[in-house]
């Protein structure tokens, strides 16, 4: 942990020698969600509701999800572009030191810019809980601050998935970005509204449901068993970096450097 | 003439060269376009309103925009041309006998092409047999397809005009990262990438009419599912041949103006 805050350190140091360039991405990167979320103001000023959803209800889903997502992008940047850590074998490095290779990795590259991001995500956030009626316990605040927590950590065990398949294939993949930002796209909406399975998909393969519409119904009191269940059910979906890790293990083992 | 044909064929050998990505690409695009017509399908199942397009329109745009990505997305883009830009290379480029507008123009023209060529094709033969309500409609009739694939193509050469302001405007800023994003958020949105126009309210309808950037996608894809009438799309061609008149002269003035103050450095 101590050696994390380091790395951090050091690379935020580092980006704000830039500092114009980190302002003007920063600012970028607050409008590009923005876009997004005019778009679903407009549609539900067309259609009023999706599945009887409304529009802040939605928007709660939107800001929690994105802001694991601008988290999980600043943080798990390096396993976002770990192929280039492996095309130029910069990876063989990591390998002789006496730490773990995923904080390395973590600690590779840190992309501060995000911060636009979560800006974004937190105003939208504000601005829902002005307008929403939340009967609000400790328990529902603490089941949002989790909600987010477990979003960022499904978010970067797929970046860390995404990474493994790197070992064998050396070149990034495209198709890895169906599950990161589809998995955005798909998580920024309650995901009952899709296809039966497409939501079973995204609760028992990737828990997105976890941290998105099963505590969800717990914030708006639209369930009526015991608290204490869905306080625990993003708790689930941090579980999902288990597996991720393991693979990540496996994946190390039977790595082959490039070479050059 | 030749010259910028044979850029154009030289490009497009080139852009086929990279067919794996093409195939991982065609996955995504069939993720998002699922995606969105599930979404709409979600809006549409419970609404009391009356929307301005029906389901079967929305799912043909949203087929039609995944195939076309390469000819509509702004975010397209050539690390080439800024290279020469930002390193000073572009003096061989002056060295050309040929007009450097119209060079770059050709050269960008054709990347969208040939990546398209790859997608599009493969991503239409399959939407076209997918089962209801995700299925992409056949046009009315053969008069409305023709238009489509005419105003299409002038779109195309519209969009071309449009990022080209994205390559002169690195010759002031060195960078293209700012151009790109904010160009890219506005040029997508009023392009009706995010949603489709008409979901739009009254007066965002108006500032997307008037701009250049629906006219590159927006209005071909209306006509393909009949939501534009054949009138008024004999009507938005001439419109849009008017503007890709307009966004060439001024690009060229531009290019001009910007080629004027360059200073390449010795090295």
């Amino acid at each position: 942990m101590f050696i994390f805050g380091k790395y951090l350190s050091i690379l935020l140091k580092a980006q704000m020698q830039y500092r114009v360039s980190f302002l003007l991405l920063s600012f970028g990167q607050f409008f590009v969600p923005f876009s997004v979320f005019a778009g679903l103001y407009f549609l539900f000023e067309q259609f009023g509701q999706i599945k009887g959803w409304s529009f802040y209800e939605v928007g709660l889903c939107f800001a929690i999800i994105h802001m694991a997502f601008a988290i999980s992008e600043c943080f798990g940047r390096g396993f976002d572009s770990f192929s280039q850590l492996v095309a130029s074998g910069d990876f063989d490095r990591l390998l002789v030191r006496p730490r773990s290779t995923v904080l390395q990795v973590l600690g590779s590259k840190f992309e501060f810019t995000r911060i636009g991001r979560l800006l974004q995500s937190l105003t939208v956030l504000i601005i829902v809980l002005v307008h929403i009626e939340i009967d609000w316990t400790i328990a529902k605040v603490i089941t949002m601050m989790l909600m987010v927590v477990s979003g960022v950590f499904i978010f970067v065990g797929i970046f860390i998935l995404a990474a493994t398949l790197c070992f064998w294939t050396i070149q990034a993949i495209e198709v890895a970005n169906i599950f990161t930002d589809g998995g955005r796209e798909i998580a920024q909406y309650p995901l009952d509204i899709y296809k039966k399975w497409v939501t079973r998909f995204f609760t028992f393969v990737i828990p997105f449901a976890t941290t998105n519409y099963i505590p969800l119904n717990y914030l708006l009191g639209k369930t009526d068993s015991s608290d204490l269940f869905y306080v625990f059910i993003p708790l689930a979906g941090i579980l999902f970096i288990l597996p991720c890790l393991l693979i990540w293990h496996y994946g190390v083992k039977h790595y082959r450097s490039t070479g050059s | 003439m030749k010259p910028y044909y044979s850029v154009l064929r030289l490009r497009l050998v080139h852009g086929m060269q990279y067919r794996s990505a093409a195939f991982a690409g065609m996955a995504t695009q069939f993720f998002w376009g699922f995606m969105y017509i599930m979404i709409f399908e979600a809006f549409f199942s419970h609404t009391n309103s009356n929307p301005p397009m029906t389901l079967e329109q929305v799912v043909a745009y949203i087929w039609l925009q995944q195939a076309f990505l390469a000819l509509i997305a702004l975010w397209f883009r050539d690390n080439e041309i800024f290279d020469l830009i930002t390193k000073g290379n572009i003096a061989y480029e002056l060295c050309r006998p040929c007009d450097l507008y119209g060079f770059w123009y050709a050269k960008l023209l054709a990347q969208r092409i040939s990546a398209a060529l790859l997608r599009s094709i493969p991503i239409l033969l399959v939407v076209f047999i997918l089962p209801e309500p995700y299925r992409l409609t056949i046009p009315e009739n053969i008069e409305t397809l023709l238009l489509f694939v005419m105003t299409m193509f002038v779109g195309l050469f519209i969009l071309v005009a449009i990022s080209m302001f994205i390559y002169i405007s690195v010759f002031l800023t060195m960078s293209p990262t700012g151009s790109l994003l904010m160009l890219g958020v506005v040029g997508e949105f009023f392009a009706g990438l995010i949603i489709p126009i008409p979901f739009m309210p009254d007066w965002l309808q108006a500032i997307a009419y008037a701009l250049p950037f629906r006219w590159t996608m927006d209005f071909p894809f209306r006509i393909y599912s009949s939501n534009i009438s054949e009138t008024d799309a004999w009507v938005g061609l001439g419109i849009q041949l008017v503007w890709l008149f307009v966004l060439v002269s001024l690009g060229r003035i531009a290019l001009k103006g910007a080629l004027n103050k360059v200073v390449v450095q010795g090295g």
